[in-house]
């Protein structure tokens, strides 16, 4: 079949050689040091590096393809780590060598659609100039198309952004982000955008233990630790919290976090027998500090009112 | 007459590659670069029209050349300068300038002497292109 495309058939590419030059298993180390789960993501990752590394080695031996087209959605519960990845994912197909400039523009509806007549296309079309060479990220995309309002600007800037994906593929790499039940409507609504997204990325909810490890992780990285006490009472906390409604994966837990520092703070402050406070006990979060939370207050089948403080349900 | 103006005015004109790779300067230091046209080459005319906004925070040079093709293609016949402004306080001004489209046909100036008083000679130039109306200068 080589001959066909007129090159020898000996012309080996050297594929081991490739790989080891090839950033895409340190990528991966760092994805999987930093961010807990995501197994479908992580894969995604992986399929899109490797497809990227063959393709050079394709252009090498004369094959020839235009680039792949990269544009992705991310669905996911809330505090599922879709913005995390995203940020992440600018870097990624930059050290992968597919983005040249590896910046990450990230906008809402309101960055796009401007407030009257012939304000949303210059608008819309800036942003997608200021993210050439980089990743454009969305965040709740579903925004932009209102169905109920028909005189809505959304659409218009839908349709900039299809002619951008499709015109400027090279230049542009869009991810657009949002729950699942919405983005779901947004896609029906919008059927060019959905044959444009060429991958489909779905964030799955955190199992229990992934919520542990990454509370450890956000623990170690504001320098806190807990003590044994301390994961207990964190694993339980994580229980109850699941089983209410307007849980939201691990952002629940940083504000949970948040709050076992406020907790913290205020024992070591009130709590003192004039023993002069170790940096031992300045680190460690107690058991307590998560007990005192309402989550343990009230029997998980009736979670009751929002605390103040607690994130919104979205 | 080929119109010299700006910086590499002397070179013959840049490929897009060339262009591409100035922009790509320009945005290294942080300067914003914007695109003008106009039909009027008169040397003392400084103030082209802007094609679009200048464009701030721009981080890849694709952006403008997606624009620049666009301005060739609505403005075939008219000359369409790139410019680079740099915002550093005490600079404020433009520090790269120059043409990236012409007209296929370049008449020129025409040299204009007028007698003054006491047998002194006021010299002007005047550019062929600009007796007709804006817009219908370069055919």
């Amino acid at each position: 079949m080589t001959a066909a495309l007129g090159r020898p058939d000996e012309m080996q590419p050297d594929l081991a050689a490739a790989l080891a030059a090839s950033p895409v298993e340190d990528l991966l180390a760092t994805l999987d040091a930093e961010l807990v789960g995501l197994a479908p993501v992580k894969t995604r990752v992986r399929e899109i590096a490797s497809l990227l590394l063959v393709e050079r080695l394709r252009r090498e031996v004369g094959l020839t393809s235009g680039p792949p087209s990269l544009h992705m959605s991310f669905t996911g519960n809330p505090g599922t780590g879709k913005t995390s990845v995203a940020l992440r994912m600018a870097a990624i197909l930059h050290r992968l060598g597919y983005v040249r400039k590896g910046h990450l523009v990230a906008v809402t509806r309101d960055d796009l659609v401007g407030q009257f007549i012939g304000h949303t296309a210059p608008r819309t079309k800036e942003v997608v100039k200021r993210a050439m060479g980089g990743v454009l990220f969305i965040d709740e995309a579903y925004a932009l198309s209102r169905p109920e309002n028909e005189r809505d600007y959304g659409q218009e800037a839908v349709e900039i952004l299809l002619t951008a994906m499709e015109e400027q593929r090279d230049d542009l790499v869009v991810i657009l982000a949002g729950y699942p039940d919405r983005m779901e409507g947004f896609f029906r609504m919008n059927p060019g955008m959905r044959s444009r997204i060429a991958h489909h990325l779905e964030f799955p909810d955190y199992s229990p233990d992934e919520l542990g490890a990454i509370a450890r992780l956000m623990l170690g990285a504001m320098q806190y630790r807990l003590s044994p006490d301390g994961e207990a009472a964190l694993a339980a906390y994580i229980e109850r919290r699941r089983a209410q409604p307007d849980f939201a994966n691990a952002r629940s837990i940083r504000n949970a976090l948040d709050r076992a520092r406020l907790r913290q703070a205020n024992r070591l402050v009130t709590q003192r027998d004039g023993a002069p406070l170790t940096r031992d006990d300045l680190m460690t979060i107690e058991g307590v500090d998560f007990r005192a939370s309402r989550v343990f207050g009230q029997s998980t089948a009736d979670p009751g009112p929002a605390a103040p403080g607690e994130e919104a349900p979205r | 007459m080929r119109l010299t103006q700006g910086t590499f005015s002397f070179l013959p004109d840049l490929t897009d590659d060339q262009i591409r790779a100035q922009v790509e300067y320009c945005l290294e230091q942080g300067w914003a670069v914007s695109l003008e046209h106009t039909d009027d080459p008169h040397p003392r005319n400084t103030y082209w029209e802007m094609y679009g906004p200048p464009m701030f925070d721009l981080r890849d040079a694709a952006a403008l050349i997606h624009d620049l093709h666009e301005a060739r293609a609505t403005f075939p016949e008219r000359y369409i300068r790139l410019n680079a402004f740099d915002a550093t306080r005490g600079v404020e001004s433009l520090r790269l300038s120059f043409i990236v489209n012409r007209p296929s046909r370049e008449p020129g100036f025409r040299l204009e002497r007028q007698e003054a008083a006491g047998r002194s000679i006021r010299y002007t130039i005047r550019a062929y292109a600009t007796d007709r109306p804006e817009g219908e200068r370069y055919p």
